[in-house]
């Protein structure tokens, strides 16, 4: 999963993290903060009692006051667990946070330039940008191409090409004009722009709660209220059976019966799941886009560049009847000549190593040069009549568009390159029918290929219950090749931005969550239909606008990390609620006989630890309580580790380390504190 | 623990594995609107004829407010005429005893508690009701209450297996169609049987029996007033009286008891229940009716698996309950097999465990037996005297009423209970597998949780409420016949019972007064209905949602590691509310018997 732009990590004990995270965890205590979490604004209303009751007492005030001062712990810790990922993410921040410095624009006012402080500009501003100049807010470039240092928000010192038209004319605030000129026309204000949002969500500032973390809220609230109707009614009970309950210790079990540990650290474990995506420069909208993440079960994943190296290499010539290889080859060279595409290069390359054929400069064949067009989809090149030869004209070019070529002058196109053509692309390969006027000369054989690992990696995400699907313009039979090989479980082959559209809609309409990646303006309506929607940012402005993550490294494949990712913190946040949850069986066993032992010696035998005093046993359960917390925290920011592996061996794996772990951890560590706190004679 | 009473619990057991598929192949049948039965000759003109009557369109299905709306409407009405025949039964028909009309509280207590399927009794049958309350009145309760809760579960289960769906079926039809074709067939073959064991059916005035060894009684002395006479140091004087006959109770016994059993309702026809011997007269009625309460929760489970199209979660959850269910009467048998350490260190011979309020022919086996099952589901029948057990043995059905009687539990009441702590197994351990949690393909979403769990606070608030309120105040300890740990049982177990709608007692308590009837009548409302209103609530979230495809990543509902999860959850959010509460009292009294003190 690591990438080599990854931003590091900060150790759990950077001291530069914990020393203001102490100071948060003070300043968090306001009510109006505490309220929105419902657990531990319970826990400071008991520590807020009991540590009146410690003032009033008139027996036992060692002991109230310690449960007093361990209460505030608890509280404390949960804070501290929140305010370390936040100060992780605050410190990224502060380094984003340099480059939105204050920056004059030069706006384009009626073809004037005019010089005005960034802050001031307006949607639909034109502003000029040239070499040394910070480009003063989000924006499309219009005019020009420049070189472009996104150091700044991507951490990737290569300057990246940004031109008007086309799918990279999108530009960020804060980056900077390395060469030549560009007209922007701005898109986002100050304040609503990338590496605003991008400070806003890394900072945590505006974050809001996920669904699944709003479910789970409601989950702790409602147990935390069913267990404060245990304590209040056991205060009666009492009464009924002589045994005198006092407030603090009632306080006690219900502290210790609440989720205070889940409580805690929930929204740690949101903040740094969003500061591990971050860390792999995956920049998400939202914790909602995260959280999905985690349920995606359909990734649609590009062909070029995510399954296949970006480039198709020449394989082979496979010549039409009655011609001779070389010939093709001669004349599929001299049609690629001038191509500077990877395609075109390879041929040159391949005619030269088969053939022994060398390049030959167009200027010096005086040959025009015809590019590849929309309209025809065909290149080559076009030889003028001289008096040695008659005007020659070779194209190359897919075989429906060269078949077309060829009917319009008014030739034949023979049927063994047909099943030349068929052959080619069953096997996943790509031909490139070569054509000299009217007459087929041969088919060019271009192949894919594969990434090395990427079968392995669909593999995993098969035993993830994660179906993949390539897409593709190739034609089907091509596409069925590549898939079969690359080993994806499904295709969309000749895929137009309707076509994508259309299948993400499919897919969901049969219930699944799909996740894709997108760049061209054309991909936006995909972009914002998928749940998860990872725009490059080498993309458009209108496709960073419509996917809810944009990943700075412009890496296709990092679609797998973020489920990964995803899936990571959903794990946690499971483990942690039931380890907390089993966690009350030996607190429980812990308290109990405690409170009851001096109305009712008899119960003795209930006591399971041998705890040492009835005193030592309610400390020692509020103490693991508390300090449990802060044992967590780690795990908590780091994340239980994610292997796929299905389901059902996830979750029994998990269900024993943290369920039946939950139940088991708290009796030793509840009897150590308690062996500990009787030894110094505390209690 | 004898081999006799083991072999009892395979074949039990065997018998339960053997009905629970032909039960939930019939309940398909049943509650489908157009499923095709036997009986159709026979009952569907009569169905047809009643939806005329009632002007209902069965075609016509409900969503969940307008199918919740109807069961509450219907409930209050039937609350209502049953309380109105309670009330005017010396004015009604078959009343050979003139038994005048129940006192206004009394009258709302055993309303409500035969509307809400609870069945607890502050009164005598025999001593109290006319032939027809209780054939009106309460045996017509026994059959719609149990329509009420089928029809829930139903309406809960379709929610689960339809997707993309605002509505759940149509109440009055899956009422009307349980009564008709799964309640009153079985009734009538099952209530033959009954009689062809020994119970008694008729309309007969109480029969008068010369006692062949008639015996002294010692009774208060009473003056010319009617006053008590006391002697010089100021106790009532006691006269001899010599009791020559015994009036002999009579009565549409069978009947009664066939819908009693089937529909988890538990209300006797005399006040001793299935220990009197015209209610269980012999072994096989025992072991029948015994089978009987458990029959339709069983096969709501195979029902579950079916419409979700995934039979294997269907025995998973069957099988989570069969776990709980062997554990409940595991312990209870051991615990009366132990019997009383202070009878045994006083020289008594007690072989047998503790006898005490048990019938001798059903000895401590079919005795722990019956107290199992009667609060696995919430029928509430006796046929032992629960107060009397060892504080472990009245623990078990205790605990299980807590745990919410999901435990094959009432007759769609169980499986509802159920299905809220299968959500919640999902919800918590979902995550785990590194998806939003998803119940056979649903996602499990805030408001869902909201819903279930606000099914098992408003049990504990209930439950906890009530108790902790009697147990501190004036007129819940006045009607306490115990004192220390085991009142505190007595108090407990009253509105557990009655939150759960189970029915049986600690019968220590003396719960006929307005207090109690009230308060109790209020706990029966609350468990009932409040628990009715977010679990319909949840039926129509999860039948509005989509469903997703299962694969390798989809959390598995079925096997030995769902049913573990299941028990996990159970045990965790179920019981331990209640534990603090216990502790005070069957658990602190266990230690206090071992150190030789009783209640």
């Amino acid at each position: 999963m690591s990438q080599k732009s990854a931003r590091k990590a900060p150790s759990l004990l950077d001291w530069g993290l914990i020393g203001p995270a102490i100071g948060g965890a003070f300043t968090k205590l306001s009510p109006r903060l505490m309220v929105k979490n419902p657990v531990m604004f319970v826990t400071m209303v008991g520590a807020i009692l009991t540590t009146i009751a410690g003032f009033t007492a008139r027996m036992d005030r060692g002991f109230i006051g310690q449960l007093a001062v361990w209460l505030w712990f608890t509280v404390l810790f949960a804070n501290f667990a929140e305010a370390v990922a936040e100060g992780r993410g605050k410190a990224q921040a502060d380094s984003l946070r340099k480059a939105r410095k204050e920056t004059m624009a030069r706006r384009l006012q009626d073809g004037r330039e005019e010089k005005i402080p960034a802050t001031e500009l307006l949607k639909g501003d034109l502003v000029v940008c040239e070499a040394g100049d910070v480009i003063p807010a989000d924006g499309e470039v219009i005019e020009g191409i420049a070189s472009v240092d996104e150091a700044a928000i991507t951490g990737e010192s290569a300057p990246v090409v940004r031109e008007s038209g086309g799918d990279r004319s999108a530009v960020t605030g804060g980056t900077r004009v390395i060469s030549d000129r560009i007209v922007v026309r701005v898109t986002m204000e100050k304040g609503h722009g990338f590496l605003d949002r991008m400070i806003a969500m890394v900072e945590g500032a505006k974050r809001q709660k996920t669904p699944n973390e709003i479910a789970l809220t409601i989950l702790l609230s409602a147990l935390t209220v069913i267990f404060l109707l245990v304590c209040v009614t056991l205060k009666p009970f009492g009464i009924y059976s002589n045994a005198d309950l006092s407030i603090p210790v009632l306080i006690a079990l219900l502290v210790c019966l609440i989720p205070t540990t889940i409580g805690g650290l929930l929204s740690a474990i949101g903040i740094s799941g969003i500061d591990r995506l971050i860390r792999r420069n995956v920049l998400a909208t939202s914790g909602r886009a995260v959280e999905a993440a985690g349920d995606v079960d359909v990734l649609l994943l590009d062909k070029t560049g995510t399954i296949t190296l970006g480039n198709r290499m020449a394989t082979a010539f496979l010549p039409a009847p009655n011609i001779k290889p070389e010939h093709l080859a001669d004349a599929a060279q001299l049609a690629s000549m001038a191509d500077e595409t990877p395609e075109g290069r390879s041929i040159v390359v391949l005619a030269k190593e088969k053939f022994g054929l060398r390049g030959r400069g167009v200027a010096q064949l005086r040959a025009k040069f015809v590019p590849f067009t929309a309209q025809t989809r065909m290149s080559g090149v076009d030889f003028p009549a001289s008096n040695v030869k008659p005007a020659r004209s070779i194209r190359k070019g897919a075989v429906d568009a060269i078949r077309l070529h060829v009917d319009r002058l008014g030739g034949r196109f023979p049927s063994a390159v047909t099943r030349t053509v068929d052959n080619i692309s069953r096997s996943g390969g790509t031909p490139l029918v070569v054509v000299d006027g009217r007459e087929v000369l041969g088919v060019v054989q271009l192949k894919d290929v594969i990434k090395g690992g990427i079968n392995e990696r669909f593999a995993h995400l098969r035993k993830m219950g994660i179906k993949t699907v390539m897409i593709t313009g190739d034609n089907p039979l091509t596409a069925a090749a590549i898939a079969a090989e690359a080993g994806v479980d499904d295709f969309l082959a000749q895929a137009t931005p309707e076509a994508k559209l259309k299948c993400i809609r499919e897919e969901q309409a049969l219930g699944h969550l799909v996740a894709m990646t997108g760049d061209g303006t054309n991909d936006a309506p995909a972009l914002a239909q998928a749940d998860v929607g990872v725009a490059m940012n080498t993309g458009t402005q209108a496709a960073r606008e419509a996917g809810n993550m944009v990943d700075l490294d412009s890496n296709p494949t990092k679609l797998i990390d973020i489920v990964e990712i995803g899936k990571q913190m959903l794990i946690t946040r499971g483990s942690l609620t039931t380890f907390s949850i089993a966690n009350d069986v030996a607190k429980y066993f812990a308290i109990i006989p405690a409170m009851l032992m001096a109305t009712f010696p008899a119960i003795a035998p209930l006591n399971i630890m041998r705890l040492h005093s009835p005193a030592s046993a309610i400390l020692s359960a509020v103490i693991f309580n508390a300090l449990v917390i802060i044992a967590l925290i780690p795990l908590a920011l780091r994340g239980v580790s994610y292997k796929p592996v299905g389901a059902l061996a996830m979750l029994k794996r998990n269900l024993l380390i943290y369920g039946l772990g939950g139940v088991a951890v708290p009796f030793v560590g509840i009897k150590l504190i308690d062996v500990i706190i009787s030894g110094l004679k505390l209690v | 623990m004898h081999t006799s009473g083991w072999i009892e619990l395979a074949f039990f057991v065997g018998a339960l594995v053997l009905i629970t598929k032909p039960m939930g192949l019939y309940l398909m049948r049943v509650l489908d609107a157009k499923g095709k039965t036997r009986l159709d000759p026979l009952l569907k003109p009569l169905e047809r004829l009643t939806y005329r009557l009632m002007g209902v369109k069965p075609d016509e299905e409900q969503d969940w407010k307008r199918y919740t709306f109807a069961m509450l409407l219907f409930s209050l009405v039937s609350c209502l005429f049953t309380y109105a025949i309670l009330r005017l039964q010396l004015l009604l028909p078959l009343n050979p005893q003139r038994f005048g009309p129940m006192p206004p509280d009394l009258a709302f207590n055993t309303a409500v508690s035969f509307t809400s399927n609870t069945n607890w009794q502050n009164y005598g049958g025999e001593s109290t009701l006319s032939y027809f309350s209780q054939m009106v009145g309460l045996a017509f309760q026994n059959f719609v209450s149990a329509g009420v809760g089928i029809a829930l579960a139903a309406a809960l289960v379709r929610g689960i297996a339809r997707h993309s769906s605002r509505t759940l079926g149509n109440f009055w039809v899956d009422l009307v169609r349980t009564a008709y074709y799964l309640l009153l067939p079985i009734c009538l073959v099952f209530a033959v049987f009954l009689v062809s064991q020994g119970m008694i059916q008729n309309f007969n005035p109480y029969t008068k029996a010369r006692l062949i060894e008639p015996y002294q009684l010692p009774v208060e002395k009473k003056d010319d007033k009617g006053g008590t006479v006391l002697d010089a140091s100021g106790r009532p004087v006691m006269d001899e009286q010599t009791v020559n006959e015994q009036i002999i109770a009579q009565g549409p016994v069978a009947s009664q008891v066939a819908i009693k059993m089937l529909g988890t309702n538990g209300g006797g026809f005399f006040n001793a229940n299935a220990s009197h011997p015209f209610e269980n007269p012999t072994p096989l009625s025992n072991f029948i009716q015994m089978l009987a309460i458990l029959s339709i929760g069983s096969g709501l489970t195979y029902y579950l698996g079916r419409m979700v199209k995934n039979q294997k979660h269907g025995w998973s959850v069957w099988s989570a309950m069969v776990v709980l269910f062997l554990a409940g009467v595991l312990l209870a048998w051991w615990a009366e097999s132990t019997g009383n350490p202070i009878h045994q260190r006083l020289g008594v011979v007690a072989s047998d465990g503790n006898m005490e309020g048990k019938e001798v022919r059903f000895g401590i086996f079919n005795s722990a037996l019956f107290a199992t099952i009667t609060t696995d589901a919430s029928c509430g029948a006796v046929n032992s005297m629960l107060d009397s057990f060892t504080p472990l043995g009245g623990f078990v059905p205790l605990f299980n009423i807590q745990l919410g009687e999901i435990i094959f539990g009432g007759v769609g009441a169980g499986l509802y209970g159920m299905i809220v702590f299968v959500v919640l197994a999902v919800f918590i351990a979902g995550l785990m597998v590194g998806r939003t949690p998803e119940y056979l393909g649903k996602k499990i979403q805030a408001y869902d949780v909201k819903m279930a769990m606000l099914a098992l606070l408003v049990l504990c608030l209930s439950i906890l409420g009530f108790s902790a309120w009697a147990a501190v105040s004036q007129w819940g300890l006045a009607g306490l016949n115990n004192s220390g740990p085991h009142g505190l049982s007595e108090i407990l177990y009253a509105y557990s019972s009655g939150t759960g709608n189970n029915g049986s007692a600690f019968a220590g308590l003396a719960g006929n007064t307005p207090w109690y009837n009230t308060t109790l009548g209020l706990a029966m409302l609350i468990g009932r209905f409040l628990m009715m209103v977010p679990i319909m609530a949840l039926a129509g979230s999860l039948a509005r949602k989509k469903v997703a495809p299962a694969s390798s990543g989809t959390f598995p509902v079925s096997g030995g590691t769902f049913i573990a999860l299941l028990l996990g959850t159970v045990l965790l959010i179920g019981a331990l509310s209640f534990l603090p509460a216990l502790a005070l009292g069957p658990i602190v009294e266990h230690f206090l018997m071992i150190h030789g003190r009783l209640f």
